[in-house]
């Protein structure tokens, strides 16, 4: 192995490294704020670790790694997730929850999976990505189980996490298992020739194989009509690790399927297209219906998750038609405006909970406007940006869909975009206006308290996650070039 | 740059009678009155002594645009998709500047009393309304505009919300819904359009000038014109996408409305005018039948709805749709009286709506209902708003000498030589506006006073608002050739025939 591939893989190895540390520091000395910091700087070494070497892109590292810019814009997020989130659990564990060491180094070991996932292009990285994010995930759903009075029900969320989750990991690995038997090869990059060589375009073996990958990652990704775990798990876990389902899992997830889908070629495969329309229609409408229908503000996210994946494969569609550079540039970009947006939104949650009392039903945001301006501003901005109005990031990875859409003349599923936006307002408004409302008589003591003690990390988090949502919403030329050079490498 | 001025004191404004509520309840509204003030000498200069700003008519042919542009700054904002801060000003947008920034300060006016609680947030709200109506009325890069657009929607979005009546929840959410959907179908045929001019010459651009004359195969054409047809004609509003409007209006507190009525549905005419007809002129004439038949519809249907309707505010917002029917018939007439007609029919119905508003929000503020029928015989209890309230009806109902007469009858006049049916129902509106206006003469100020409201008549604020308003209305009655010589150059760079 070359000293170039060594520096590339730094990042990976820090994560790696840093998981040792925490775990060692955990088992001589519990102390929950000296574990929490040392994750922190774990993960701010990994963060920065290519600011002061310069590592050779884009290169193949190892026969499973391929480190080059896509994946390291994805694995910034990811980190920068981990951080947030590592950010969180420690106001929302401490003081009501016993024994939150461990948590943190569940935390690494999902981080490195979803870093891993982000740099794959052989289905063995991928495999191995998925699982350890997945495994490390089970455990943290379910993290404050001993405690008698936890806020939410984190056994039954990690229960139905890990069997539906074990189910479609099953589905991918056997999906894997017939494209290799059909094309004996399990990189991304050899499939096409793979293809072409033995005439694999009408296969059906190879396409049963095909869809089994797409239903398991679409069940990741929660696409209706595979999200039906979606909203229980996102209320059922603690805020901190919903974060972390909501926007680490899912870019990782992302960052693989798009490098699987333009590397394998699959939109030679006409059937992809049109199931992956199908998931697009279903997801945008079914999540925006539901959605309204929520009174609670996890299930509401968890819905509009959906929506927003199911905007979120339109791009992805295009790329059947578009240069890859181009969807990719969009995809990036919109993955990039919703990682940052959910990961605000759950931090106010998260500002506001904590692991014995979680303020997530609608009716306690009541008054939160007056009550604690500061995080309805937050929420206020987070819930426009979901929303794709101007001002805020949102807007413009939509206008970056409907930019590609028109493009790629996908007409119909534009269609569903914008009557799916429209549904989409009623629920973010609704919102919007319960925090607009009087607090009166609705004043509850526990938030108010939850206020009093905010640690000054939190407040860090939320002014500098607002502020790029305000300003790549309203100057976002910078991000679109580093987006563009990227890209160009598809 | 004096445009991007206009609007960075309103932002900065906002922001400070916002921050300054801290230091009493009393500080926020002289910020606001002092910023909007401020704006007002900067646009009193702008037209009266254009060349002390240095901001004399310049023809930029440089840049590649028609006509004359009195100011204009352009910057990059976006390089990747052509997109660039291209601010411009000309007669008809500078007339309409006037008249947002001269209603602002109205609107100012008639809240200084009423909004009591959480004042600096409702400042900054108006203010910042204001000034993405400024934003939407200089915008020459339709991604801007777009962007405009949506911000003015926001802080609207929050004044109806926060400061409404019994059912701002409702009004609020649909106005927003309303807006927000049909400008998602305008962003789709915003990109449709670029995306056609991009085939056809190789680079992308945002830019007002360089998509005016793009050419478009004749069925795509028709849907991206009605793309951005219906986003207007919602803001408008003409039916049948009106129905937004009673219900933001009658919920909206007075301020809200005014500047609802008076400004936010010009902007949909001035779309209509600066956008749809321009960009698309061959389609919109095969359109133009249907948009006249809306618009004379718009006229009679809501005229008779407004007729039956209890609510004053209700009524006033309905006749606001019925005069604003005149503007899309006028508009899309597309002769030099008729567009000319309803330029003057944006300006004055601007001022008089926002009168009657602002009395139907003072009788409100007073007794506090704005059912009708428990009022009757406020005149005699309330001598000078009563006087303010005949005049400004008789001013809406199209009376000789005042500002609105003198646009519905130029659009009458442009548009019956394009179609004499149309018109010919058209002007029944004018018929059916006499009665539904005297019908609120005569319930609330007339007859007998049954529920003895005792009210305090206009405070001296109050008289100086209606003062101002009457005069303007005056002065567009009786010399609107002084309003009609700034607007002429630019209907005549959009290619309205002109005799």
């Amino acid at each position: 192995m070359s000293n170039d591939v060594i520096l590339d893989l730094m990042q990976i190895i820090l994560l790696t490294l840093g998981t040792v540390v925490v775990m060692i520091t955990a088992a001589f000395k519990r102390d929950h704020g000296l574990v929490n910091a040392l994750t922190l700087v774990s993960l701010s070494a990994a963060l920065l670790v290519f600011v002061f070497i310069a590592p050779v892109l884009p290169q193949q590292a190892t026969i499973l790694l391929m480190i080059d810019g896509y994946s390291l814009f994805f694995s910034t997020l990811i980190i920068i997730g981990a951080l947030v989130v590592t950010t969180l659990a420690y106001p929302y564990f401490e003081k009501h929850n016993q024994q939150n060491e461990e948590f943190y180094i569940l935390l690494m070991i999902g981080t490195l999976g979803a870093v891993i996932l982000a740099a794959s292009n052989h289905f063995v990285s991928f495999f191995l990505g998925m699982e350890i994010l997945s495994i490390s995930l089970y455990a943290m759903i379910a993290y404050p189980i001993h405690k008698q009075d936890a806020a939410k029900f984190p056994l039954e969320a990690s229960v139905k996490y890990l069997i539906l989750s074990g189910l479609s990991s099953a589905s991918i690995l056997f999906g894997v298992a017939l494209l290799y038997a059909q094309s004996g090869t399990l990189s991304f990059d050899a499939i096409p020739a793979a293809v072409a060589a033995l005439e694999l375009d009408a296969d059906p073996v190879f396409i049963v194989g095909l869809m089994m990958i797409m239903a398991g990652v679409a069940f990741k990704l929660s696409l209706v009509p595979f999200h039906i775990w979606t909203p229980d798990v996102y209320e059922g876990a603690p805020v901190p690790v919903t974060a972390f389902i909501a926007t680490l899992s899912k870019a990782a997830m992302l960052a693989v399927s798009l490098r699987l889908i333009i590397a394998a070629k699959a939109f030679q495969f006409e059937q992809v297209t049109i199931v992956l329309s199908l998931l697009a229609a279903a997801s945008m409408i079914v999540g925006n219906l539901l959605a309204v229908q929520q009174n609670n503000v996890k299930r509401i996210l968890a819905y509009s998750s959906i929506a927003h994946l199911g905007y979120l494969l339109v791009v992805i569609i295009t790329a059947a038609v578009l240069p890859d550079s181009l969807s990719v540039e969009a995809m990036t970009y919109y993955i990039a405006a919703y990682f940052l947006t959910s990961l605000a939104g759950f931090a106010v949650i998260s500002a506001l909970s904590n692991a014995g009392r979680e303020l997530d039903d609608i009716s306690d945001y009541q008054g939160l406007f007056w009550r604690n301006p500061w995080l309805a501003a937050v929420m206020t901005v987070v819930l426009l940006s979901l929303a794709g109005i101007p001002l805020t990031v949102g807007f413009i990875g939509k206008f970056y869909i409907f930019s590609v859409g028109v493009e790629g003349n996908l007409w119909f599923l534009l269609s569903l975009l914008i009557i799916g936006s429209g549904i989409g307002l009623y629920y973010y408004l609704r919102l919007v206006y319960a925090m607009l409302l009087s607090p009166a008589d609705m004043l509850k003591p526990e938030a108010d308290a939850a206020k009093a003690s905010l640690p000054a990390g939190i407040h860090l988090v939320l002014a500098s996650l607002t502020a790029l949502i305000l300003y790549l919403g309203v100057y976002p030329a910078p991000l679109i070039a580093t987006l563009q050079s990227l890209a160009s490498g598809f | 740059m004096i445009l991007v001025w206009l609007m960075i004191i309103l932002f900065v404004g906002g922001l400070g009678a916002w921050l300054a509520e801290g230091l009493g309840r009393g500080i926020p509204r002289v910020i606001a009155l002092a910023t909007i003030l401020l704006d007002l000498l900067l646009v009193i200069l702008m037209l009266a002594a254009p060349d002390l700003l240095g901001i004399g008519a310049l023809s930029q042919a440089s840049l590649g645009q028609q006509g004359d542009w009195l100011v204009l700054f352009s910057a990059d904002w976006i390089p990747r998709f052509g997109i660039s801060f291209i601010f411009g000003a000309d007669g008809l947008s500078l007339l309409l500047i006037a008249l947002t920034v001269f209603l602002g300060l109205i609107a100012i006016g008639s809240a200084w009393h009423e909004i009591t609680e959480r004042p600096g947030f409702f400042y900054f709200n108006l203010l910042w309304t204001l000034a993405g109506v400024i934003g939407v009325f200089t915008a020459l890069d339709l991604f801007l505009f777009f962007f405009f657009w949506e911000v003015m929607l926001i802080p609207m979005y929050f004044i109806i919300a926060i400061w409404g009546h019994e059912n701002k929840a409702y009004a609020a959410m649909k106005f927003f819904i309303f807006t927000q959907v049909s400008g998602l179908l305008m962003l789709l045929a915003i990109m449709v359009l670029v995306w056609f001019h991009y085939q056809a010459s190789g680079f992308l651009s945002f830019s007002y000038f360089e998509l005016l004359g793009t050419e478009l195969p004749a069925g795509a054409a028709m849907w991206v014109m009605l793309g951005f047809f219906i986003a207007f004609a919602t803001k408008l509003p003409a039916v049948p996408f009106h129905s937004w409007l009673p219900d933001a209006h009658s919920q909206a507190p007075t301020a809200g409305s005014v500047i609802l009525a008076g400004v936010l549905l010009k902007t949909g005419a001035y779309g209509l005018i600066r956008f749809t007809v321009p960009l698309f002129p061959e389609v919109s004439m095969q359109f133009a039948p249907v948009a006249m038949t809306l618009g004379a519809v718009s006229i009679l249907y809501t005229a008779k709805v407004a007729f039956a309707q209890n609510d004053l505010k209700r009524l006033i917002a309905y006749t606001s749709v019925s005069h604003m029917g005149f503007v899309l018939l006028g508009v899309y007439a597309w002769n030099a009286q008729a567009v000319q007609g309803a330029v003057m029919t944006m300006l004055a119905h601007g001022l008089s709506a926002a009168a009657l508003f602002m009395l139907a929000g003072g009788i409100q503020h007073r007794i506090h209902t704005r059912d009708m029928d428990k009022m009757g015989g406020l005149w005699a209890v309330v001598p000078k708003m009563s006087f303010m309230a005949l005049f400004f009806t008789v001013a809406a109902v199209g009376m000789p000498s005042l500002g609105n007469f003198v646009g519905e009858f130029l659009v009458l006049l442009g548009s019956f030589q394009v179609s004499i049916t149309i018109t010919a129902f058209a002007a029944l509106g004018l018929i059916v506006a006499a009665v539904y206006s005297l019908i609120v003469i005569q319930k609330v100020f007339h007859g007998e006073n049954r529920n003895t409201h005792e009210m305090a008549d206009l405070s001296t604020i109050e008289m100086l608002c209606f003062s101002l308003m009457m005069i303007g209305l005056i002065w567009m009655g009786l010399y609107p050739q002084s309003m009609l010589d700034m607007a002429a150059p630019t209907l005549q760079s959009l290619n309205v025939a002109f005799p």
